[in-house]
């Protein structure tokens, strides 16, 4: 590399400004975050003790507790939240992969021509604001929104069903909210695969359905593990879609967080809590990404 | 086609062995995608143990007739029977026939050895047995050490290799290879097809193979089927279609010729006579159809069947002509002769009978003869 500098130079640069870009919006706050969970929670602006103080001398004195990340693996309140959360991202990805897949599937096998437009109706939803959508649910699933009426005018019902503010409503509006997420890496690598692999398939005696099963889902499995992974994260910390369309005991992470941030002004524990849902979703990006490894060294 | 399909399979009965069953029968079978017709009601029977060759240009439809041996495309038209069972209707997996791809179709996910036992495995054959079968595809190929492997840590050799071991190892009535050289380079090309050959016979399994390399088919394929716009145009041994093409445009395909354009003056005894004003005299060869007086017709020559001497000759067809070119290639003498109406002659000489004919340099007044036996008369 020294011996063409002009090339080693644009190198730094190009590699510096995503460096520095991540430093300073994504290390920096994560490191503000962090600082401020080992801090306790006091009356006054900022809501939190300050990490250090100069009392006397010039070595500074360094205030660090890790109460509440003790809390957060104590109180039955916080492990829940967790574990709902866990449960409700993972049912919810599986659904939207189970709708998504068929979706992503035709679309690649579509002629080229309406493909395109296809694709443009997956990613229209975008256009509006997530928090309209996500609002406009509320409206249909209501005791005398659209789906009650309907059902009520056919008489198929003599009571308006509990739609709203339940954990379905949750799950609906993760698997409406996320499911282009998954369509899109899925179709991505449908559309590049080689259909002639079906034809082998079918030509050594393989039925269709079985052709599906031993040739294209694990040829698709790269998008399937993107997909899962693009819906599963932002399903883990997810508030608006419980705030809006969850019950009251609905439990979400997102939703504890906000509580302890805004109405406690509990900000350290708040932080805490931002950290933990961090740590729980590396860990299956850890995994995806070693699987991925695992299958380009294979 | 049947409908009583339960109850045991009923075999066809086989007749006398003066007229056996073809292992494969195409009959009048058409394919059209919208407004193009692919292939247009081809007939074609093949016989155990053929190599049989389909050749043709793009477009000929010869990729998709082998499609439709396989089942990858139904017939709009006609019907296709093998042994005796009609198959028009089944779906590829069904078909006892199996395809080595073009681009070889190597699951990608898979492993050499996996990709052999795919279709042992859909047959839901025994664990030990399928580990065996691959085991002595993949070694008489010299596959043997890399069955491990996945099929991009192979070279375009060996994957043509694992693509053939897949499809014979399940051991088809009919082996269908769609351009199986195409992918290799020159150098491998020509072995791989020696060995695609001595292959067949150890294996003793019919083959049927697409091609557009009119050299390979001839140097492979026991029998050919030239194709031209979904037709088959003539089939018949390599022999048969270098020596006799039907038409110019089989004779055209298979290596050089020398044509000239003429009329029909007599037909009799399997030789015909025509007038023709190219080569300036009446010219004497074989037909295949009789034809009428007057009809327009070419007769055709190879150039190694031309012959060269200084004197006229005593023998039938006799051209006289001005040498302008005489190049020598090594193995021959390649001469073009200029005859006086204009018309361009290729003959091709070994170096002795060049000799014989006295070494004639360029400018040189020449005559050129050939047996009746050796030119063609050709209608189209």
């Amino acid at each position: 590399m020294s011996g063409r500098p002009g090339h080693s130079c644009s190198g730094v640069f190009v590699a510096g400004v995503p460096l520095v870009w991540l430093l300073l919006f994504v290390l920096l706050p994560l490191l503000i975050v962090f600082a401020i969970s080992l801090a306790e929670t006091r009356t006054g602006s900022p809501p939190y003790t300050p990490l250090f103080t100069w009392e006397a001398g010039f070595l500074p004195r360094i205030h660090v507790q890790a109460r509440n990340y003790a809390l957060l693996l104590s109180d039955r309140l916080y492990i829940d939240a967790f574990l709902s959360s866990l449960r409700i991202a993972a049912t919810s990805s599986f659904i939207a992969l189970l709708i998504a897949y068929p979706m992503a599937y035709a679309i690649a096998r579509a002629r080229e021509s309406v493909r395109t437009p296809l694709l443009m109706l997956v990613i229209l939803p975008f256009w509006t604001s997530f928090l309209i959508r996500v609002y406009a649910w509320t409206g249909i699933l209501n005791s005398n929104g659209f789906i009650n009426n309907v059902l009520l005018d056919f008489g198929l019902i003599k009571a308006p069903l509990p739609l709203l503010h339940t954990e379905f409503a949750v799950h609906l509006g993760i698997v409406y909210s996320y499911l282009p997420f998954m369509v899109l890496p899925i179709f991505a690598v449908l559309e590049k695969l080689d259909w002639t692999y079906l034809e082998a398939a079918a030509d050594l005696g393989a039925r269709p359905l079985k052709a599906f099963l031993r040739v294209t889902l694990p040829l698709s499995l790269p998008g399937i593990f993107a997909g899962v992974l693009l819906v599963f994260i932002p399903a883990l910390g997810e508030f608006i879609v419980p705030e809006l369309l969850g019950g009251p005991d609905t439990l979400m992470v997102g939703r504890v967080l906000w509580t302890e941030f805004f109405s406690n002004r509990d900000w350290p524990l708040a932080s805490a809590l931002a950290i933990g849902l961090l740590v729980l979703v590396l860990v299956p990006a850890i995994v995806f990404f070693r699987l991925m490894r695992k299958e380009e060294a294979a | 086609m049947d409908t009583h399909q339960d109850g045991p399979v009923r075999r066809p009965l086989q007749p006398a062995a003066a007229n056996p069953i073809p292992l494969l029968r195409i009959e009048k079978a058409s394919k059209r995608f919208g407004l193009v017709t692919a292939v247009d009601a081809v007939s074609l029977d093949i016989h155990r143990g053929e190599f049989f060759c389909l050749l043709g240009g793009s477009g000929s439809g010869k990729t998709t007739l082998l499609r439709m041996i396989a089942g990858l495309e139904l017939p709009d038209e006609g019907r296709i029977a093998i042994e005796g069972e009609d198959v028009t209707g089944a779906p590829a997996y069904a078909r006892p026939v199996n395809m080595m791809f073009q681009s070889y179709a190597l699951f990608p996910h898979l492993s050499v050895e996996k990709n052999v036992a795919f279709g042992l495995q859909e047959e839901g054959r025994p664990k030990a047995e399928i580990a065996k079968r691959v085991r002595e595809a993949l070694e008489m190929l010299d596959m043997g050490a890399f069955s491990a492997r996945k099929p991009h840590q192979l070279s375009g050799g060996q994957r043509q290799r694992v693509a053939f071991a897949r499809a014979l190892v399940k051991h088809p009535k009919i082996l269908l290879l769609d351009e199986p050289l195409a992918a290799l380079d020159k150098k491998l090309r020509e072995r791989a097809q020696f060995e695609l050959v001595r292959l067949r016979e150890r294996v003793g399994i019919t083959f049927v193979m697409v091609t557009h390399d009119q050299e390979e088919a001839m140097g492979m394929a026991s029998r050919i089927a030239l194709m031209q716009d979904g037709k088959i145009v003539q089939a018949g041994s390599p022999r048969e279609l270098y020596d006799a093409p039907v038409s110019r445009y089989v004779a055209d395909f298979f290596g050089t010729s020398n044509l000239f354009e003429g009329n029909i003056k007599e037909c009799a005894r399997g030789e015909a006579a025509v007038e023709s004003a190219e080569a300036g005299t009446v010219l004497r060869g074989q037909y295949g159809e009789r034809l009428a007086a007057q009809t327009s017709v070419a007769v055709m020559v190879r150039p190694e069947q031309v012959h060269l001497s200084r004197e006229a000759p005593q023998a039938e067809n006799v051209l006289r002509g001005k040498i302008a070119s005489a190049a020598f290639l090594g193995n021959c003498h390649a001469c073009q002769v200029t005859l006086d109406s204009g018309k361009t002659v290729l003959a091709r000489l070994s170096p002795a009978e060049f000799g014989k004919a006295g070494s004639p340099a360029a400018g040189e007044t020449v005559h050129l003869f050939w047996p009746s036996a050796a030119a063609r008369v050709l209608k189209q």
